[in-house]
């Protein structure tokens, strides 16, 4: 590899890591003002116009705060909890085809920083390890809600992992590739995944909300009754640091469905429009496309968010277990079933 | 038995339904209901730069009334600070001196006159006690401010403006 190449390997991974930090931060603005109109308010405003400096205004004060780690904490893993969290949360995007390969210079450069073989497996790695940050921090807190939420956490990961990993398998046999570069292009024109997983998609979806510790899954912090769960201790920046792991994850977790079953940065018309732009406008215009697709993911988490109330925890582990397990199972079969019949 | 009033009804619990269990149908209809409120217009009143119209009877900051000519209407009789349920005025009674008939209507006056804007529960019995006429609560809401001792309003704020000015 020569020196260039690095050079821009490194110029591409600074970007990607600006740019998941900045989506992250805005989400969390994105969250407010969504969260006003669908109750008929008009969300934060006095921040700039149309409150569009919020989030600095927020991390400012979370810098400011008092940093406080309780007597009765272990210091050393009070700290590398959120640490772990939001360190997780940013490596997971290393894998993700961003764009098709740009030339500039009759020089050829991915817009994704690594295409591994094993990339899905990689992305899976990653989010099991994310749940260690949130299990070390509450349990270092020495609070029992902490310790209570923690311990929701990690059993709701463990649970939905599974069926997560179960839709994977049927989409593997469908795509015969564990790469997400090549997963991302096998969907170009009209070939999505989605099309040929609707069933896999569904659970994907809801396992990705249990993943991210979202509504209606986020028991492991809920307020109602366990004060802050997890974070009930967490002050300051380290508090910023596991709500900002949020965004993060809620963001690389609807990059990865836009790429396994919307296509990615394929488009309806892209042959038509590369050829007629040039190959650094025309990938380019892919990874916009590809935006697109992942704001409005986010926009959908928001929303479930709004609109759905937090489930029960036996309704949750039922859920788990008792349909979503059954039912990958079931589209595995199916899918193999149909697949080997088609050929 | 019959009832005696016939309204007695018995109450069955279905059983869900396959749909119903399966809870994909209802949380459809349920994001279908958060979308319409996402499109419709906010009713959010931007407070300090808009205001809610009050009704006629609405009662805010108090103001301390002037008669005819000018004159303080107040003569430190102590009724309202009496009838106030939260204790939130006080007052220090004096003596007109000659010469002062133009600034104090009766032979006492109040010359110092406090109301706690913190106590203050805004229930207008002050007002409903005055028998010379002297506080109303027809002012707008009490501002905020950083310190407690500046919600203690004296005369300075509490009078009305002089007439001709
Ligand atoms: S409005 Fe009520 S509480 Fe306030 S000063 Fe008058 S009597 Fe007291
Ligand atoms: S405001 Fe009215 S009730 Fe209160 S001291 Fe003055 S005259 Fe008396």
């Amino acid at each position: 590899m020569e020196l260039a190449d690095i050079a821009i390997k490194f110029g591409l991974i600074i970007i990607i890591f600006l740019i998941s930090l900045v989506i992250a931060m805005y989400s969390t603005y994105a969250e407010r003002k969504i969260a006003a109109f669908f109750q008929d308010r008009v969300g934060p405003n006095r921040a700039g116009p149309w409150g569009i400096l919020q989030p600095l205004a927020d991390g400012g004060k979370m810098f400011l705060k008092e940093e406080i780690i309780p007597t009765n904490a272990t210091p050393f893993l009070f700290i590398v909890g959120p640490s772990l969290a939001i360190l997780t949360a940013c490596i997971g995007s290393a894998v993700i085809p961003w764009g098709q390969n740009m030339v500039i210079g009759g020089k050829v450069i991915p817009l994704q920083v690594t295409d591994i073989n094993v990339g899905i497996l990689y992305i899976f790695g990653v989010v099991s390890l994310g749940v260690y940050g949130v299990m070390i921090g509450g349990w270092a807190s020495n609070n029992k809600y902490s310790l209570l939420g923690a311990i929701r956490a990690a059993s709701q990961n463990i649970s939905y992992e599974i069926s997560m990993g179960l839709s994977i398998i049927a989409l593997l046999l469908v795509t015969g590739t564990l790469s997400l570069g090549e997963i991302a292009q096998q969907q170009h024109g009209w070939h999505w995944n989605v099309l040929y997983q609707p069933v896999g998609f569904i659970l994907f979806l809801i396992c990705a909300f249990a993943e991210t510790n979202r509504t209606p899954f986020d028991l492991p912090e809920c307020e109602t009754e366990l004060v802050g769960g997890y974070h009930t201790e967490y002050s300051s920046m380290k508090l910023g640091f596991y709500l900002f792991a949020e965004y993060i994850n809620m963001f690389i977790s609807s990059a990865v469905m836009a790429t396994l079953y919307f296509g990615g940065y394929n488009y309806p018309g892209m042959d038509w429009v590369t050829a007629h732009l040039g190959p650094i406008a025309g990938p380019l215009i892919g990874t916009a496309v590809f935006f697109a697709k992942i704001f409005l993911f986010i926009f959908f988490f928001m929303w479930v968010r709004w609109t759905i109330p937090r489930f029960r925890y036996d309704q949750l582990m039922d859920l788990g277990w008792k349909i979503l397990i059954p039912l990958a199972i079931a589209n595995i079969v199916v899918t193999g079933v149909v697949i080997t019949l088609l050929n | 038995m019959e009832s005696l009033s016939n309204k007695k009804k018995q109450l069955t619990v279905k059983p869900l339904n396959f749909l119903e269990r399966a809870y994909l149908p209802a949380i459809v209809s349920g994001l279908a209901i958060t979308m319409k409120h996402f499109f419709k217009k906010p009713v959010t009143i931007q407070y300090p730069e808009q205001k809610r119209e009050f009704s006629e009877n609405f009662r805010g900051m108090h103001s301390l009334k002037r008669d005819e000519n000018g004159a303080e209407r107040c003569t430190a009789c102590g009724l309202c600070a009496l009838s106030c349920p939260a204790e939130a005025i006080t007052m220090q009674a004096a003596e007109r001196q000659k010469g002062e008939e133009n600034l104090y209507r009766e032979e006492k006056y109040a010359a110092v006159y406090e109301i706690n804007m913190l106590r203050c529960i805004f229930c207008g019995l002050c007002e409903e006690a005055c028998p010379k006429e002297a506080i109303y609560l027809d002012g707008d809401i009490v501002p905020s401010d950083y310190l407690r001792k500046d919600f203690i309003y004296g005369k300075d704020k509490l009078v009305e403006a002089p007439l001709n000015q």
